[in-house]
């Protein structure tokens, strides 16, 4: 498999981490895009004996961060650039997804982080920090914590009124 | 038996990422610990939600904007890897089953002849996208460029003058080829488009051989042998632009051979 190959096989895991950390399909795909854009600008960086994935999770993370932190509007692709095909986001929102976007939109974005890597695309707890850039300690530490959260906000123990805003 | 329980192994419990005898253990603690138990359910069917809830984004076509395809440009060095691995398997695969066809042949010559187009172009593969080192020996000191190169490959050399096309000499380099040391030199334009010209020292066996045309994944290269080389010219310009160089190129060297064809030297790989 080349090189590209390597990185179009790993889109599909990048869409979903993107949308269930964003809560949204188009701007999950927007944040695709700059990561396999930044990717490619760093591609001689990516030491070869690393995993791919948890690299461009890494990415995917330090530009959503950067991205929340300035909070600009950004001008992601021209116009002629724009999808083929329309977004067909009408597929994934079921009530229940509604519901857990809403549940994973009350934790704060630093255990929302652990959880998904963690729950959804299963990496493992060294990966987890290796992407994140922090001691394994943070991330059970984390992950403990946004378990409970997560638990208290989906048996519907804490209202919207206690929403953590980070960034 | 006596580590306690601590919260990071019921969290590898909830991540089912417990194994042997802790696992054991855990399990038997939580046999006795309701709470602690339903707990645990309540972490798995977390996990178990969000797979349920974006499992699906993995089928959804992908949408052309994210195809790296799609926006060429910053590929190119992706691409110019994966060309440059490609081009090394199948040169490689070739050599093998070169072998097989024709070992009662003289496989040398064939195979220095054959493969001068693709060893051409798995060096410009390599060496254009260079930023910091592209040569070894820079146009600045080309008498001394020229003197080395042809002390190495046995015969004078020339690199010839593409100015009258736009491109200026950036120097050259030795490096191995598949019968001994081959010859490399690089000419850029104002845009930053390389040409390289390869030159690998003519085996006894082979014969002169007129102008080809090899395309090696998206790489036009022109080729001859002549005198005591054979060259390789490689670019990116397309095949009409090449052939005009390449034409360039033949008509400064076959006056270099001509002039040269006096020292009657041989070498052979």
């Amino acid at each position: 498999m080349s090189s590209r190959d390597a990185v179009i096989a790993e889109i599909p895991r990048l869409r979903r981490y993107a949308r269930a950390l964003t809560g949204d399909t188009s701007t999950a795909d927007d944040l695709v895009q700059e990561t396999l854009e930044r990717a490619m600008q760093k591609w001689r960086l990516w030491r070869r004996d690393r995993d791919l994935r948890p690299w461009l999770f890494s990415i995917m993370h330090n530009l959503h961060i950067d991205q929340l932190r300035h909070a600009r509007p950004i001008d992601y692709y021209a116009d002629e650039d724009l999808p083929d095909l329309p977004h067909r986001p009408e597929q994934l929102d079921s009530l229940e997804i509604r519901d857990l976007d809403r549940a994973l939109a009350l934790l704060p974005l630093e255990q929302r982080e652990v959880l998904l890597l963690v729950g959804l695309e299963e990496l493992s707890y060294k990966e987890v920090a290796a992407t994140l850039g922090i001691p394994l300690g943070s991330v059970m530490s984390r992950l403990s914590r946004a378990r409970s959260r997560l638990k208290a906000i989906l048996s519907g123990e804490t209202g919207p009124h206690l929403q953590v805003v980070r960034s | 038996m006596s580590t306690p329980i601590s919260e990071d192994d019921l969290l590898a419990y909830a991540d089912n990422r417990l194994e042997g005898s802790r696992l054991t253990q855990v399990e038997a603690w939580l046999a006795s610990h309701p709470d602690e138990r339903d707990r645990m359910e309540a972490w798995r069917s977390q996990s178990e939600k969000l797979h349920r809830a974006y499992d699906a984004v993995l089928d959804l076509p992908v949408p052309p904007r994210l195809m790296p395809a799609a926006n060429a440009s910053r590929w190119i060095e992706l691409r110019r890897l994966a060309a440059v691995a490609w081009l090394v398997v199948g040169g490689l695969t070739g050599y093998l089953l070169r072998g097989e066809v024709s070992s009662p042949l003289t496989p040398s010559a064939t195979l220095a002849q054959d493969s001068l187009p693709r060893m051409a172009a798995i060096a410009h593969a390599v060496y254009t996208p260079e930023v910091r080192h592209p040569v070894e020996v820079g146009a600045d000191q080309e008498a001394h460029l020229v003197a080395w190169l042809s002390k190495r490959l046995g015969s004078p050399l020339n690199p010839p003058k593409l100015t009258k096309a736009g491109y200026a000499l950036v120097g050259g380099r030795l490096l191995p080829g598949s019968t001994g040391e081959v010859a490399q030199f690089m000419y850029e334009d104002a845009r930053h488009e390389r040409l390289t010209l390869y030159v690998q020292p003519k085996s006894a066996a082979a014969q002169d051989a007129a102008f080809r045309y090899a395309r090696e994944d998206g790489i036009d290269v022109f080729y001859w042998v002549e005198g005591h080389f054979g060259y390789a010219l490689s670019g990116n310009t397309g095949r009409e632009d090449m052939l005009r160089l390449a034409t360039l190129v033949y008509e400064q060297l076959d006056d270099t051979s001509a002039g040269n064809a006096s020292h009657g030297s041989k070498k052979s790989g």
